[in-house]
């Protein structure tokens, strides 16, 4: 795979919400090009940890590093723009409802790198092309498929340009048969090379794609490495369990 | 003279007070909405000194009738020195009242809108305000066009007790001329009539205005038919 | 400033005299205004087509004209037909007839949001239609009228303020003679606010207690 350069750092990531500890200093380093799978049961604070990395939640404490540079969560200036260069894509996608798919691509464009409306609207009519609804520009969120929505949401964030992204089961919302052109859009990101981070439950999607697994239980990493190594048929892991678990429901 | 002479004598002069009402409505309405969302966003997002404020200003604007309201402005003007203009003096109140009903509309509406609309407009890295100038007020106006369209109708209600103070608008023309004729009948019903047409052509207005800025398939039963298309 | 002859001497022995006089009029007007706004909901939500028309006509037309309006029209246009009011009865007549048409809404709302589903399980189990009424539809329906209905009245009591138009000396009335007799308008006006203010907030301190008193988890608002 690519070559170990770091380009997210995620350093101990607390974060105690109502009374409750959600996340327990947790760390995680994601190199460029790497997709990384986060696994585990629900309520083990998956969401909360991707959702902190961009501080859409802010932690209470913790370090987030991107490219070499700490980010500095206080200055709203700076926190703006490296939202920008982070993309986040959403369990329940989070379409602006009120714009048409073309203008929910384009409006980051415009508003936040300060684009012409024209050459936003080519941009994201090439960001829509790349995930498959080029035909779809004027249709408003209500009137798309949840499949569809999530790819409209992928390409808002594409058109960003980001360093990375982080996709909070991106697949969950959908109905069965919706979530194969989700998954194929995003397979087709990790062999172009994209770097992710992705919460999810889709555990084939994982160990055919995935560079690293990390499994979360009550807010903690408690086993992290290749798909390989901890879905091995002789491993004793936990992440086997649930693997083994999850196939075996859907059976 | 029987009633309908005096009505079609009246109707002139009475109808020259519409003007009046529509006058005195239109400006209320519009510092309503210039001074609710402002104070809307604030309620919701500002920081606890904006919200307090808002809250107090809603609470005391709510809390007292408009008619002693006319009266408190009235004399608060007196005591300044300030001149005495009824038909401003209307507009003040009026649009005072309603930034207080508005900024409760509008409030509601930004409350109803799910949360990831905010979410997702700062993960784009759009900071705050933009967000909210772009995602949210958007979709929170076109929530709003029926509360709104329910406030014009309470406010053009209101109007009618402005005459109070002098103000030359439709009740204050129809007193006129009742004490005159003491046609009151038939003269009332006459403005009854005018406020109920203008209730009407306004309302209708405004759906127009609603079905224009609609979003398909948007805040409608329409919804869940495009589920799985 | 504070002439303290003038406020406990003059102004607040005017308008306590003149509460009596607003609450006079508010609580019977809420009490057969709701009343009133209960038979026509259920008139138009479950009357004959005709009705029905009538109901909507009604109530279109109540909503559609000033309070003001209709209350000079009943002050002195039933004197025409013979019948005569003080300025209390005038006023308390023309809230009712206001105040039910508005309660109305809320109620044939209410009514009309409860689902059919409801209904056939209630006739399901064998309930007649009394029982279903009584058990199964108003239960819900009452708790779903309550915030319209309780806000109606919150109304009520601010535009009880419009008797003194008709020479009715409540609240507002007081008010004003004092005002007009000693050109003090901001502090008794200031006073008489205070006096509405506290009622506005005492209703809604009393609904909002209510609404949570008799709320049921998940049953939510529609």
């Amino acid at each position: 795979m690519a070559a170990q350069e770091i380009v997210l750092e995620v350093k101990d990531i607390s974060k105690t919400l109502g009374g409750k500890e959600i996340l327990k200093n947790c760390s995680l380093n994601v190199a460029r090009g790497e997709l990384k799978v986060l696994i585990g049961p629900s309520g083990a604070g998956k969401s909360t940890l991707l959702q902190c990395i961009n501080c859409l939640i802010p932690p209470d404490k913790g370090e987030i590093v991107l490219e070499g540079k700490t980010l500095d969560r206080t200055d709203k200036k700076s926190l703006c723009a490296f939202r920008a260069r982070v993309g986040m894509i959403f369990q329940d996608f989070n379409l602006f409802d009120h714009l048409t798919a073309r203008d929910n691509v384009a409006i980051a464009l415009r508003k936040v790198r300060g684009m012409g409306k024209k050459e936003a609207a080519e941009r994201a009519m090439d960001e829509l092309a790349r995930v498959g609804l080029a035909n779809r520009y004027l249709l408003y969120p209500a009137q798309l498929s949840g499949g569809q929505k999530q790819r409209v949401a992928i390409a808002r964030a594409l058109a960003m340009d980001p360093t990375v992204i982080l996709l909070d089961e991106p697949t969950s919302a959908l109905d069965p048969e919706l979530v194969g052109e989700v998954l194929s859009v995003i397979r087709d990101l990790a062999q172009h090379g994209m770097t992710m981070v992705m919460a999810t439950h889709q555990m084939d999607f994982a160990r055919a794609l995935a560079n690293e697994i990390l499994f979360m239980q009550n807010g903690v990493i408690i086993e992290q490495g290749t798909p390989a190594k901890l879905l091995a048929e002789s491993a004793t892991t936990r992440t086997k369990d649930f693997f083994t678990k999850l196939t075996s429901e859907l059976e | 003279m029987d009633s309908l002479t005096v009505i079609i004598n009246a109707l002139p002069f009475i109808l020259g007070g519409t003007l009046v009402t529509i006058g005195a409505v239109g400006a209320a309405l519009g510092m309503g909405l210039c001074l609710g969302v402002p104070f809307a966003v604030m309620q919701v997002y500002g920081n606890p000194l904006m919200r307090s404020f808002v809250s107090l200003y809603v609470w005391f604007f709510r809390g007292i009738p408009i008619l002693v309201l006319l009266f408190l402005f009235y004399g608060f003007f007196l005591s300044l020195g300030l001149p005495v203009n009824p038909f401003l003096i209307s507009c003040l109140v009026m649009g005072c009242t309603s930034t207080a009903y508005q900024s409760q509309i509008f409030r509601g509406a930004i409350l109803s809108l799910p949360i990831g609309q905010m979410k997702a407009g700062r993960a784009l890295g759009m900071s705050d305000t933009q967000t909210i100038r772009c995602i949210i007020l958007p979709q929170a106006l076109r929530i709003s066009i029926p509360g709104w369209a329910n406030e014009f109708s309470i406010l053009l209600k209101d109007s009618a007790v402005c005459y109070v103070l002098g103000t030359q608008e439709i009740m204050a023309r129809t007193a006129a001329i009742a004490a005159r004729t003491h046609e009151h009948l038939a003269l009332y019903a006459t403005a009854g009539v005018i406020y109920f047409v203008l209730t009407l052509v306004v309302l209708k207005l405004l759906r127009r205005l609603e079905n224009k800025v609609r979003v398909p398939g948007y805040g409608t039963q329409g919804n869940a038919a495009f589920k799985g298309a | 400033m504070f002439d303290s002859a003038f406020v406990f001497g003059e102004l607040l022995p005017a308008l306590n005299r003149g509460l009596v006089v607003s609450i006079a009029l508010i609580v019977p007007a809420s009490i057969i205004g709701f009343a009133g706004g209960l038979a026509l909901g259920c008139l138009r939500g479950f009357g004959t087509p005709w009705m029905r028309r009538l109901g909507d006509w009604y109530t279109a037309i109540v909503r559609g004209v000033p309070l003001a309006v209709q209350l000079m029209m009943i002050y002195f246009a039933l004197p025409k037909i013979g019948i005569y009011f003080e300025p209390y009865g005038a006023a308390l007549l023309s809230f009712i007839l206001c105040s039910a048409a508005y309660h109305s809404e809320y109620v044939r709302g209410a009514l009309l949001s409860i689902s059919q589903g409801q209904i056939k399980a209630a006739k399901a189990l064998g309930f007649t239609t009394i029982q279903t009424v009584v058990l199964i539809v108003a239960p819900q329906a009452a708790r779903r009228a309550l915030p319209g209905c309780g806000n109606e009245i919150i109304y009520l009591i601010k535009y009880s303020s419009l008797a003194y138009l008709v020479t009715c000396m409540e609240l507002m009335g007081e008010g004003k003679v004092v005002a007009s007799d000693t050109f003090r308008f901001t502090e008794v006006f200031i006073a008489v606010g205070a006096y509405y203010l506290a009622m506005v907030t005492l209703a809604t301190w009393l609904l909002h207690w209510l609404e949570r008193r008799f709320r049921i988890p998940g049953f939510g608002a529609v």
